[in-house]
């Protein structure tokens, strides 16, 4: 977790000294502007990260030395085979013609991105199966 | 050498395979070498007809020559690790993973010659990038300044003289065998160029001066240059602009002073003289669709409403 | 010695409720997703990372194909200056669609979303990506933004035709009216969600579903260059997405941002444009980049040289890339040139420190010239050339003479070509063993490797001279007496002699679909942990995973009288460097 924490507040750091070199020497707003955005994307979590890590215990995966068994036990929720992904993209696909054609296509996009939003929330809440 | 296993069966390439590697190796080095005699020492660029393009010129065959060491140099490294280095036997190599002085030296080397280039490439670009003030007529040392504005279109150029009230018209669609509207202007005397657009954004290119910048709607570019050879050079856009993008051409004829004050005045008696109230859209001619018939121009009907 | 241990729990979900799984908690297998859909279903509504990525590499090689087929029709009206093969109009969407279905619809997806996401979790041990949901809504929205992309074709006024960049003011309502320009920026923001959705996962299966062991320094190459382009994505897709809106309100619902008449700044959109493009080009390299970097070892037979360096390389690379956006925009006038010159020049170094690790990876080796092999080696080359120009178009005076000629289009493809296609059928070559159980035949991967590999050369060699000449790019034809014809011609000679190459390589897939040649755990004998499983792996990828105490730890447990034996950190105590123990799975 430290690792990740300094990769990520590294990232950060530059960020920000390269748009504040930026800044001074051309005054371009969006330049600037997306640079200190990109600052902001690396400390944010990069910060919390690091403050975690000296508070966590150290995990089987950072250390060295470790052995299988330590890392045994669940590791993570893996939900298994759904199909609201799939109409959720599909909604999103014509959401975004409904931008191109016409409001006609509204009502398909909505009601395909809000099933699947209902039917992957209520998937969740079951454990996974469809 | 079909099958698995990373041994591959076989220890090295058979003769035949040898000798059909080295055929494939010169069907593409002879035209690269070949190609190569000719192509020193300008390394296939113009030397430059302006000041500021000789200066550009000299820069891209220094970058030139450091790339060809440089790079021929990684690419002959590559290739005798390639050929010294193949399999010979099944016995494991030495299993190093590192050697710290070497990797330190190939990130410095690369770091000063990179410093080097970039010093080079300041210096050269102070000189292309640097005019009189925008607008003056003489230089800070007196010497006469020729202003041109530079109107770029959809799908033409026009060239305007403030100082002499001549008007090169816009001309537009030129068709496969027509080289555009030509600016005409006196060899070795500064030419300040004022660079605007009317419409979207365009690319004035000479290859012969080395140089290109862009017409930006509501930005205005000045950029100066000295011809120092007479003669015509071709130009041409380089921005996609549209439908006729590729039938933007111009040129420009560089003349003793003395004949180019003779064809200003010839161009004032002809009539072609300042565009009144400026250059605007409405002021430009239409494309000649006629020689391109199968590219319709989008009709503004064609335009998507709101959603 | 063996020791039956209980293995690490990879089934899920966990009986704990809907707050999450029980740490430690054995499940039942009542729901064991063995017998999960098949058929069309399980390509609907697969989870699994595999599944997934093969849907990826599938849909990605598909657009590939067209896409090369709009190149090739490209090329032959360039070859007759005169040519009228198609109008004006249909060119510029050509060479639009061409860039667009190359750069937003083929390296990136095949790199992320196909390989990667098959590989990555492999080789850090996990059992599947960090959100397979997620993972799957990824290429839903992908598939959903490159049909809604190709049915600008279909459309009065056809495809969009302003080029990949879609430069202000070219593409707002007035220069750019009908729906093929909106369909296209609608599908950036379809698959720019797509790809930022696979970023957050890439970075979350890197940074926290390692196996024990596998500490951040141990990790391949491979999976670290997917894990700093996946930050990579999250910098700079937003950005794309952000512009992709105010251009589309610009187009529809009366905002000024990009246009003169009503205050607004046309340049504005290139800054936006090119703080995501140039990024973007380093997220379609870097992906590449790992696959030859994890290639050379194994057909070296020797460990990667200067792991850590490669790192650091990888990093600095996706950090510079950031702020050299403005390099495309030289010859505006209004850009600041020596920061962005140097951050350029800078660029170089990092390159050439991978350059000179892959070198020595192979020095002192036993290589052996299998079809990946090969395909890496050509990508050094490509990528060589490419590099070097990129060097040159650094330098803002040499770039006022180069930008939007031929000699741009030339450098371009060449680090192009050189990675995705060079550096990514390399990885297809090297990986296809693992992922379908089954050989390549080696002669036609050669075959198509040479061919490629001459073609590549015989057409882009020319586009250096050609632009030079002052042959400008995205031109529909060009003047019988500029002097261009010769060249373009040699040109176009070599994209149909690259267009043959993948006839091999179809013929190549097929031959090995009809008969197949198994391919065993690991045919190359490769290091890196995904070598360990089996070909294909089974669901959740490992029932056994051998010690991790570097980064080939396949190769440790094969041959571990060649191990490299890190030095211990001072304040722990040495690994027990025993024989190779694994875990016993009773699963």
């Amino acid at each position: 977790m430290r690792v990740d924490g300094l990769f990520l507040a590294g990232i950060g750091i530059f960020f920000a000294v390269i748009g504040i070199v930026y800044w001074t020497t051309s005054y371009e707003n969006a330049g600037f502007l997306m640079l200190m955005g990109s600052a902001l994307l690396g400390l944010l979590p990069g910060s919390y990260y690091l403050w975690w890590s000296y508070k966590m215990k150290p995990q089987p995966d950072d250390d060295p030395n470790a052995e299988m068994s330590e890392g045994a036990g669940a590791i993570d929720s893996f939900p298994g085979s759904s199909i609201w992904p799939f109409i959720l993209g599909m909604g999103a696909m014509f959401t975004v013609l409904t931008f191109v054609f016409g409001l006609w296509l509204a009502p398909l996009g909505g009601t395909l991105i809000l099933s699947a939003a209902i039917g992957g929330t209520m998937e969740s809440r079951r454990g996974g199966a469809v | 050498m079909s099958g698995a296993g990373a041994d591959g069966g076989q220890v090295g390439p058979t003769p035949r395979r040898r000798r059909g590697r080295w055929a494939a190796g010169l069907a593409v080095a002879a035209p690269l070498v070949l190609g190569g005699c000719s192509f020193y020492p300008t390394y296939g660029a113009s030397r430059g007809a302006t000041k500021q393009g000789q200066d550009t010129f000299k820069l891209y065959s220094g970058m030139m020559t450091t790339g060809i060491i440089v790079g021929g140099a990684v690419f002959l490294l590559i290739l005798w690790t390639v050929l010294r280095y193949r399999r010979r036997s099944d016995e494991m190599p030495k299993q190093f993973h590192e050697n710290v002085p070497i990797e330190v030296i190939y990130t410095v080397v690369p770091i000063v010659i990179v410093a080097v280039l970039f010093l080079f490439t300041v210096l050269t670009e102070n000189n292309v990038d640097a005019t009189v003030s925008p607008g003056a007529r003489f230089t800070t040392t007196g010497a006469p300044v020729v202003q041109v504005r530079v109107t770029a279109f959809q799908w033409g150029w026009r060239f305007d003289y403030p100082g002499l009230n001549v008007g090169v018209a816009g001309e537009t669609t030129n068709g496969p065998n027509n080289h555009g509207p030509q600016m005409v202007v006196p060899v070795g005397q500064t030419v300040q160029i004022t660079l605007v657009s009317d419409d979207v954004i365009h690319g004035f290119y000479l290859r012969d001066f080395n140089f290109s910048r862009y017409a930006l709607p509501g930005v205005t570019n000045f950029f100066d240059f000295n011809v120092l050879h007479a003669g015509t050079y071709n130009g041409q856009c380089t921005q996609i602009c549209g439908l006729y993008h590729s039938e933007m051409l111009f040129s420009v004829r560089a003349v003793s002073p003395v004949a180019f004050h003779l064809w200003a005045g010839a161009e004032v008696r002809a009539g072609h003289t300042l565009q009144r109230g400026g250059s605007s859209a409405s002021n430009n001619p239409p494309p000649d669709t006629t020689l391109y018939p199968s590219d319709a121009l989008p009709s503004p009907s064609s335009a998507k409403g709101s959603a | 010695m063996t020791t039956t241990i209980e293995p690490p729990e990879l089934v899920s979900p966990e009986p704990g409720g809907p707050d999450g799984p029980t740490p430690g908690a054995r499940p039942d297998h009542a729901h064991d997703h063995h017998e999960g859909p098949t058929g069309l279903l399980k390509w609907l509504t697969s989870t699994d990372h595999k599944v997934i990525g093969k849907s990826y590499m599938i849909t990605s090689l598909v657009l590939f194909f067209i896409a090369g087929i709009m190149a090739l029709v490209i090329r032959t009206q360039l070859a007759d200056p005169t040519s009228s093969l198609v109008s004006f109009q249909t060119y510029n969407e050509l060479f639009t669609m061409h860039g667009s279905l190359m750069l937003y619809l083929f390296a990136g997806p095949f790199a992320f979303g196909g390989l990667a996401n098959y590989i990555v979790p492999l080789q850090v041990g996990a059992p599947d990506m960090a959100f397979p949901r997620l993972n799957a809504l990824s290429y839903w929205l992908y598939l959903g933004g490159s049909v809604v992309m190709m049915s600008g074709f279909l459309v009065a006024g056809g495809a969009a035709s302003y080029g990949w960049v879609a430069y202000a003011p070219l593409s707002n309502a007035i220069n750019s009216p009908g729906a093929g320009a909106d369909l296209w920026l609608m599908a950036l923001a379809l698959t720019g969600f797509s790809a930022i959705f696979t970023g957050v996962n890439l970075a979350a299966t890197v940074f926290y579903l390692r196996a024990p062991g596998m500490t951040m320094f141990r990790v391949p190459i491979f999976s670290w260059n997917m894990l700093v382009t996946g930050i990579l994505i999250l910098i700079a897709f937003p950005v794309l997405f952000g512009a992709v809106v105010m251009l589309f309100c610009d187009r529809h619902f009366g905002t000024h941002i990009f246009t003169v008449d009503g205050g607004g700044v046309p340049v504005l959109w290139q800054h936006l444009f090119w703080f995501f493009g140039h990024p973007e080009v380093y997220i379609l390299a870097l992906p590449y980049f790992g696959m030859v970097t994890d290639i050379f070892p194994v057909f070296s037979r020797k460990p990667l040289f200067g792991y850590k360096g490669m790192v650091f390389a990888t990093m600095s690379i996706a950090a510079l890339s950031t702020g050299v956006w403005a390099h495309h925009m030289f010859t505006t006038g209004v850009v600041l040139l020596p920061f962005f010159s140097l951050l350029s020049y800078l660029i170089a170094v990092p390159t050439g420190i991978k350059f000179f690790n892959w070198i020595g990876t192979m020095w002192g080796g036993q290589l052996s010239f299998q079809t990946p092999m090969l395909f890496s080696i050509g990508f050094l080359f490509a990528f060589l050339m490419g590099g070097v120009t990129g060097v040159l178009l650094a330098s803002p005076p040499v770039d006022f003479m180069t930008h939007d000629t031929y000699f741009v289009v030339a450098h371009f493809h060449q680090v192009l070509i050189g990675t995705t296609v060079f550096a990514g059928f390399a990885g297809f070559y090297f990986w296809y063993p693992k992922m379908f159980g089954r050989m390549l035949d080696e002669r036609l991967g050669k075959l198509h490797f040479w061919l490629l590999f001459v073609g590549f050369w015989v057409a882009f060699m020319p586009q250096y001279l050609v632009g030079l000449y002052g042959m400008p790019r995205r031109v529909a034809d060009y003047l019988p007496t500029n002097g261009w014809t010769t060249l373009n011609v040699i040109s176009t000679v070599g994209a149909f002699v690259i267009g043959a190459s993948f006839l091999f390589f179809l013929a190549n897939l097929w031959t090995s679909w009809r008969h197949p040649v198994p391919a065993g755990d690991n045919p190359w004998d490769g290091g890196a942990l995904e070598w360990f499983t089996s070909s294909p792996p089974p669901h959740h990828n490992y029932t056994h995973l051998p010690p991790i105490r570097s980064e080939r730890p396949t190769w440790d447990y094969n041959h571990p009288e060649h191990r490299v034996i890190h030095k211990p950190p001072k304040d722990r105590p040495p690994a027990p460097v025993g024989e190779g123990e694994t875990v016993g799975a009773s699963s």
